[in-house]
């Protein structure tokens, strides 16, 4: 059963790498798609703001792992 | 219905770009392992492998076109970002010089002298030069995969352009390796990376926002919107990385 946990370990490593960079990705998808519409900003609006905070995520986890 | 140039021009582009830099690295290790232990061995796991990864493409892809589009948007676009985003990060560190450029020449010698170390090979198929190919082939052709079927999973269509997009490259990679017998090592790899990295992340966040069920602003036009944000952000991070990781080498040498 080594080559399936290999087989694992590879698909899992095209989607993560950076474990807390993954988990803000997912969460914010979360939030923009449960969150976003209770603030009731208009279906444009929101999706400008999960566009932005996307981008948010990726300049933050960069300027961290530049500074680590 | 005809399919919108807005989303089968980037798709056949993303797939082409991102099937350059992955044909180019396995064309590396079958290069290696060709001229180390043999190249009908090389060749024959290049080929199985990709064999599998197109019949991977042809069942998939059948299969993805069964599957009512709008349930699977949000999915697709999360995984898309998922994929995309760790692309465009690595990529920045890289162009950055926080994370070392891909260097095809080192991992080529690095290859061939691990493989040297085996011993020679004997006659009939050899079953390393085999193996090693056919896993680097897979490993590779796997991301290629992922992205074809994941840009054709989120609207109808695209399939056929993305594919064409991936054929493209990997026919131009073969032909170039079979003329120059060398790693294809001036191919700008973090450059295109770069460009992969964007244009999967605008077409995940478009998808990722009509699965939430959001209108998007400019309709099918806000996705070359997306890669201007995406790109124009990445690269004003770049510099500012840079700025931080000497500030941070100066602290440390200190």
């Amino acid at each position: 059963m080594s080559w399936l946990r290999t087989a694992l370990v590879e698909l899992w490593g095209l989607f993560v790498e950076d474990g807390r960079y993954a988990l803000a990705i997912v969460v914010w998808l979360l939030l923009a798609w449960l969150a976003l519409p209770l603030l009731d900003l208009g279906s444009g609006w929101n999706a400008v703001i999960l566009a932005a905070g996307l981008l948010a995520i990726l300049v933050e986890s960069v300027l961290r792992r530049a500074r680590r | 219905m005809p399919i919108p140039w807005v989303h089968a021009g980037p798709s056949m582009l993303a797939s082409f770009l991102a099937s350059l830099v992955e044909c180019v690295e396995a064309l590396t290790v079958v290069l290696a392992v060709g001229t180390t232990r043999g190249w009908r061995s090389s060749l024959a796991g290049c080929a199985s492998g990709l064999l599998l990864l197109l019949l991977m493409v042809l069942l998939l892809g059948q299969a993805l076109a069964r599957i009512p589009l709008h349930r699977f948007q949000l999915v697709v676009g999360a995984l898309l970002l998922l994929f995309g985003m760790r692309w465009l990060r690595k990529a920045v560190l890289r162009a950055a010089g926080v994370l070392a450029l891909h260097d095809e020449d080192a991992i080529y010698r690095r290859e061939t002298q691990a493989l040297r170390e085996h011993g020679g090979a004997g006659s009939g198929l050899d079953k390393l030069a085999f193996a090693v190919t056919f896993k680097s082939t897979m490993l590779e052709g796997l991301e290629v995969v992922f992205i074809v079927l994941a840009i054709s999973a989120g609207r109808a269509g695209l399939l056929w352009p993305a594919s064409l997009g991936a054929l493209a490259a990997l026919l131009l990679v073969a032909s170039l390796g079979a003329m120059v017998h060398r790693p294809l090592a001036r191919v700008p790899e973090n450059t295109l990376k770069f460009v992969v990295g964007v244009l999967l992340c605008a077409f995940g966040t478009f998808w990722a926002g009509e699965g939430m069920g959001y209108a998007w602003p400019g309709a099918d036009w806000s996705v070359p919107g997306l890669a201007a944000g995406f790109l124009a952000v990445s690269a004003l991070s770049v510099p500012w990385c840079r700025r931080l990781a000497s500030a941070r080498a100066g602290e440390l040498a200190r």
